[in-house]
């Protein structure tokens, strides 16, 4: 499509549709930064608005009463979900790596299975881990939860890197050996600066879904030990037992969603190829 | 698809992407009986990790709901058969939390189907300048945590801290004391808002990447011939990108058949809104009935498997291009 030939008119309704979507994917995000400056009292004017932006929420969550609660999730949150993506997108590295380039049998199985992990009912593994867990002594520790994660992580990861690692011209590792380069200068110089990208872009995306994780995180943890953000969310109690933790748990919200859009800003393009590529060039 | 180091006879097998039954009788060379075993060693791990975390609970799952079986009292722990399925298959509440997960499921994914396709729309034609905005825009509501979506969405609605009681107290039927948390209709309507607005960003750049699909060309023959928007709409891109549809609509349904978070955050399953997750977790979780919750979770499993059958069945919808995504 040719911009340069649609009508000022036409030109205005995409600005608009444009304009619109963005409305949509913000205003909850606006919201609730909006509601975690406001205080208590502030609460009940029921404007989307704070009358006096204050920064008492995240005092509280960060040096006050809901600091320890807050922080020691946070701690956890980033732990486990680095740990399990970190573990995952080794794994699925070498399964990638073994799928877009060599000749075995089983190929199609290891990429099936991935897809039915994918979809299976999280819930349907917390049961039996719950008790299991219990007896081994792996509840409400940090192993006990990145052990489930690897269920949510290790699919996608397997699935985007397989598609990543269609797309590399492999001829180009042989090119340079018979330039002269050695097995190993070929590996490091050509190979891995092309798949490095999609490693990463794996990386993102298995990360986003561990960090999501909220049926893991409430049922199989029962303390700070190990218990990550959103289920924290939900324990969150006001100062005392008649207020509501709502400006606590707005603020919280909001520190945990800045590092997603911090991600978001900075690899769009490559999130957006990451998610879609696989289905569009399978 | 590459396959440089493979021998030469076996290029096209390969490239097919198939098992690689080597045609059942050359036999093997060394070189690809070596890279059979390569294959296995690096892709082993994932797959023995994959099974360990999936197949090994749901079979725990199936043994322990045969039991009658409490946490409170372990020695009265029994064997029952499928006495716990009986339980669980004669009880309204079980059938309630399946209407309300279809409910939930069916209003979620077609609202989002419409929305979907209208934002991925939005995004193909928008103009240049504002294409890279609008992906950055949508992608914050998919990597938003859920919880967070279900407490913004849940305090927006409050009576004690919402703003949408006072800006639509013009619409009829809502007034500043609207309770929406009161009822069944007005929670479920809160739910499924913060589902679709969550989940949309995923649907919509699955189709977007349907869209760049469709042949330019196709379109531009439709245009001069005549065919009006809607029917190009309807002629060349919709089925020009069945599958992509269908992918999108497969996984969006069986993600919103397993929704939890939403309803765990804004109602615990108050007013009749408990859903199947959330029935599995209350036994589990809260009762400590590990033989009856077994029993809903793997039951919730078999829901999943009978909609995943279904929609290959019924749709055709083709898996092998699914590669990537969910």
């Amino acid at each position: 499509m040719d911009e340069n030939q649609l009508s000022r008119g036409t030109k205005a309704w995409w600005w608009v549709a444009g304009v619109v979507v963005i409305v949509y994917a913000l205003f909850p995000v606006a919201w609730i930064v909006s509601l975690s400056f406001k205080t208590p009292s502030d609460l009940a004017t029921l404007q989307f608005l704070p009358t006096n932006w204050v920064w008492d929420n995240y005092d509280n969550i960060l040096r006050g009463d809901a600091q320890d609660l807050f922080l020691s999730a946070l701690r956890n949150s980033v732990g486990i979900s680095l740990i399990a993506t970190f573990i995952s997108v080794v794994l699925a590295t070498f399964a990638a790596y073994a799928i877009a380039r060599l000749d075995f049998p089983g190929k199609r199985l290891i990429l099936t299975t991935a897809l039915a992990v994918a979809i299976f009912p999280v819930i349907s593994i917390v049961t039996p881990l719950f008790n299991l867990w219990r007896n081994i002594g792996l509840y409400d520790t940090w192993p006990g939860l990145i052990i489930p994660y690897l269920s949510l992580t290790l699919p996608i990861s397997i699935w985007t890197l397989s598609a990543f690692f269609r797309q590399i011209p492999w001829e180009l590792e042989q090119a340079a050996q018979v330039d002269g380069a050695t097995t190993w200068q070929a590996f490091r110089k050509v190979i891995v600066p092309l798949a490095t990208p999609g490693v990463f872009t794996t990386a993102i995306i298995s990360f986003f879904i561990a960090w999501n994780d909220f049926v893991y995180g409430i049922s199989l943890t029962s303390t700070e030990a190990a218990r990550p953000v959103p289920a924290a969310l939900a324990f969150f109690t006001g100062a005392s037992q008649f207020e509501e933790p709502t400006g606590a748990i707005a603020a919280a919200a909001v520190v945990v969603t800045i590092p997603v859009v911090i991600l978001v800003l900075l690899f769009q393009r490559r999130i957006v190829s990451g998610l879609t590529q696989g289905a569009v060039k399978g | 698809m590459s396959t440089t180091s493979a021998a030469a006879g076996e290029v096209g097998r390969a490239a097919g992407g198939g098992d690689g039954d080597n045609g059942g009788k050359v036999p093997l060379s060394d070189r690809a009986r070596s890279e059979r075993r390569l294959g296995w060693y690096l892709a082993g791990p994932a797959f023995v990790v994959m099974l360990l975390v999936t197949a090994y609970p749901i079979l725990q799952a199936f043994y322990e709901s045969l039991f009658k079986y409490r946490l409170t009292d372990p020695d009265a722990r029994e064997f029952t058969w499928l006495n716990n399925y009986l339980v669980v298959l004669t009880d309204g509440v079980w059938w309630r939390a399946v209407g309300v997960t279809v409910l939930i499921t069916v209003i979620t994914v077609a609202v989002e189907a419409v929305l979907g396709f209208a934002l991925a729309l939005v995004m193909h034609r928008a103009l240049r300048t504002l294409r890279p905005v609008l992906r950055t825009a949508i992608l914050v509501p998919y990597a938003i945590i859920t919880v967070v979506s279900a407490f913004a969405w849940f305090y927006a609605f409050s009576i004690d801290s919402g703003f949408v009681n006072s800006w639509f107290a013009w619409v009829p039927g809502i007034s500043e004391n609207t309770n929406w948390f009161g009822e069944f209709g007005t929670s479920v309507f809160v739910i499924i808002a913060s589902e679709i607005w969550k989940t949309t960003p995923f649907i919509s750049l699955l189709l977007l990447a349907g869209l760049a699909q469709v042949p330019e060309d196709l379109q531009e023959a439709a245009k001069v011939d005549g065919a009006t928007w809607w029917q190009r709409m309807y002629k060349v891109t919709i089925p020009n990108m069945k599958a992509a549809i269908m992918v999108a609509l497969l996984f969006r349904t069986l993600d919103a058949f397993r929704i939890f978070d939403n309803v765990f955050i804004m109602t615990q399953g108050a007013n009749n809104t408990e859903v199947v997750s959330f029935l599995a977790y209350r036994q589990t979780i809260s009762r400590l009935e590990i033989g009856l919750g077994s029993a809903v979770s793997v039951l919730l499993f078999l829901c999943v498997v009978l909609i995943s059958f279904l929609f290959i069945k019924l749709f055709k919808v083709d898996l092998a291009s699914a590669r990537g995504e969910r």
